[in-house]
């Protein structure tokens, strides 16, 4: 039951995310990489203001998994590394925070780039 | 000659409409999946690895996310499942992984240094650079905050 009542939190909580996003998408025709840049920076703000982590108590990957969960690492891994390492450590924090995900993102992006053509666009 | 308001007026009555409620409900379903997939993938790991810390769980379920997404991508089933839900499928991170991808493969043909290595970034661009130069901004201002 516990565990029905916590992806039942994940997927409401996602789902009216990215329903929020579908509604920009209708109402202003964004395109989808402005809709990425102004859902990380929607991320990176909550991380500043404090508001990520209840949220990431309450609703887990429902709001990690959208790109939001990016935009709030850069920030948090900026934040941290200044406390620790001084200048070096904002410089540094942010990447190093996303090294990972992004990593396997150029490493898939290659990869399958070489060996998957893209098909013809007919839906 | 038509002037440049009546021209705006044409375009947007004309302009294919996307049916309001279908793509909301289908976008908050198909987002909700892909994000209970996520969690999914995190419990998983942590019943493998019992000992592995939250953040690691969290970088290791972001990383297996964004090979399912470049996976299905490249498969070409992600692209069609976009058609249907629109925002559901963009926002996720997978969506990130989609839009690194796609013109990864599109640009194949250009050649491997500037089709593939150039093109891979010609959507997912803008938002590394916008995020390393707020997270640059945030560390810095934060360095002289606290």
């Amino acid at each position: 039951m516990e565990i029905f009542l916590t992806y039942l939190k994940v997927f409401a909580v996602g789902g009216f995310v990215c329903m929020l996003g579908q509604i920009l998408i209708n109402k202003t025709k964004m395109s989808s990489a402005r809709i990425l840049v102004l859902y990380m920076l929607i991320g990176a703000l909550l991380e500043v203001c404090g508001a990520f982590e209840p949220i990431k108590k309450f609703a887990g990957s429902g709001v990690t998994i959208p790109i939001m969960g990016f935009g709030s690492n850069l920030a948090k891994g900026a934040i941290e590394g200044a406390k620790q390492n001084g200048m070096l450590g904002a410089i540094t924090g942010g990447l190093s925070s996303v090294a990972a995900g992004l990593t396997v993102v150029i490493v898939c992006g290659f990869v399958f780039g070489l060996i998957s053509r893209s098909r013809s666009k007919k839906i | 000659m038509i002037d440049r308001k009546e021209y705006q007026d044409y375009v947007s009555k004309n302009a294919p409409k996307s049916p309001m409620v279908r793509t909301l409900v289908a976008a908050f379903i198909v987002g909700g999946i892909i994000c209970c997939i996520g969690e999914g993938i995190g419990d998983i790991i942590k019943l493998i690895f019992k000992d592995m810390s939250e953040k690691d769980v969290a970088i290791w379920e972001s990383c297996i996310m964004i090979f399912l997404g470049s996976f299905f991508t490249a498969l070409g089933l992600y692209d069609k499942l976009g058609h249907y839900a629109g925002g559901g499928s963009i926002i996720p991170i997978t969506g990130f992984a989609n839009s690194v991808i796609s013109p990864a493969m599109e640009y194949n043909r250009e050649g491997v240094f500037f089709g593939i290595c150039a093109k891979m970034f010609v959507i997912a661009g803008p938002i590394i650079v916008f995020g390393v130069t707020v997270s640059f901004f945030i560390g810095f201002i934060s360095y002289f905050v606290v």
